[in-house]
């Protein structure tokens, strides 16, 4: 399977999230829990961005739901492996959906990161790009180089998706970034960042 | 009976501007269901899993949209651990619940989750109205819808088997 053919040098996953992360413009961004979360936070906390606590698989659903709601934007689901795995009927979901302005970006480090570096399924092959191209994603690939990483990144804000990318990255347990941890107060400074002070007047 | 109760809760959908209708069907949903997927306006999110919905109605309200999701009792087990997003993150969600493993219910497999779909709904903090009467699914979808995005939180409507099992409606 694909996803033993790589290379033995692997990406960093700070220096990749750095470089889908910039000049980003109006990309609304959702982080999975865990390592994603930091890695973001790491490029910079964002008002527009919706790092997950909790939820472990519903990442890539929360991305369809903004997705749907905001037509003229582009989403990024920034997730790991782990996460996306506990969820993967979603990608299902997304491809009968057919959601032109959603991307899902993996992480993926073979490994459950937070819980004390185990191995996931795709340490073992499985292939997520394979799994969303099988449900009827546009754009799928398996990257393992930062040129395919600086294509990705202008993917993300104009490739018609939904667009699905599996980056291998090295398994480093790296200093965490912290995002802030008030779910009301993430998604309020989201809505208003996104919707203006009438997200606060919404009926 | 001249007006089904599934025509009263696609009106309500349409007054609160609901924009997106998540869903795993149910029989008892299937009118509801067709009177969605009629309208151009309502985006219909077929579900793999009901815990997506959960997720899907987090990211509509961060992008501005209201949503509902129509579920089976059964499915209500497989939401649980994402139904903390919604409390944690003050979501508004309603949910409307068909119910099985209740009323005169054929299939021993479905008794287990029936029994146990109000206390699991409420201990996740789900606010919980069940209607056991025709007469009464509108007005307590009514009061569901409104407490949920009105105070920002989720709140479900149980739909009683013995409403669903009395008539067979056909829109």
């Amino acid at each position: 399977m694909s996803g033993n053919q790589i290379p033995t040098q692997r990406l960093h996953r700070r220096e990749v999230t750095k470089v889908l992360l910039a000049d980003r413009g109006g990309l609304l961004v959702i982080a999975g829990l865990g390592a994603p979360a930091w890695d973001a936070t790491d490029v910079g906390d964002h008002p527009l961005n919706f790092p997950l606590w909790g939820g472990m698989g519903g990442a890539a659903a929360i991305g369809l739901g903004l997705a749907l709601a905001q037509p003229k934007r582009r989403v990024l689901v920034l997730t790991g492996d782990g996460e996306i795995l506990m969820g993967l009927s979603s990608l299902a979901t997304i491809g009968a959906a057919r959601t032109a302005n959603l991307s899902i970006v993996v992480l993926d480090n073979e490994r459950y990161g937070e819980t004390g570096m185990q191995e996931t399924h795709t340490a073992r092959g499985v292939d997520l790009a394979a799994a969303a191209k099988a449900c009827g994603f546009l754009v799928t690939s398996m990257v393992t180089t930062m040129d395919q990483v600086a294509k990705l990144r202008a993917d993300i804000h104009t490739a018609p998706g939904p667009l699905l990318a599996q980056i291998k990255v090295a398994p480093d347990k790296l200093p965490l970034v912290l995002p802030p941890r008030d779910g009301t107060h993430l998604k309020n400074r989201f809505r208003e960042a996104l919707l203006g002070e009438a997200a606060h007047m919404q009926r | 009976m001249s007006v089904h109760w599934s025509r009263g809760l696609y009106d309500l959908i349409k007054q609160q501007g609901i924009r997106q209708v998540s869903l795993v069907p149910d029989a008892g949903h299937s009118a509801l269901i067709r009177l969605c997927e009629a309208d151009p306006d309502l985006r219909m999110v077929r579900l793999t899993t009901e815990e997506e919905g959960i997720a899907l109605a987090v990211g509509a309200w961060l992008g501005g949209e209201k949503s509902v999701l129509l579920m089976q009792s059964s499915g209500v087990g497989n939401c649980i651990n994402m139904l903390s997003m919604l409390s944690v993150c003050q979501v508004p969600l309603a949910i409307l619940v068909t119910m099985r493993g209740d009323w005169a219910e054929f299939n021993p497999w479905q008794v287990p989750m029936g029994r146990a779909t109000k206390n699991v709904l409420e201990e996740m903090g789900v606010l919980v109205n069940r209607a056991d009467s025709e007469e009464d699914v509108v007005p307590l979808a009514e009061g569901t819808l409104r407490i949920a995005y009105n105070t920002l939180r989720p709140a479900a409507l149980l739909i009683g088997q013995r409403i669903l099992g009395a008539k067979t409606f056909e829109n």
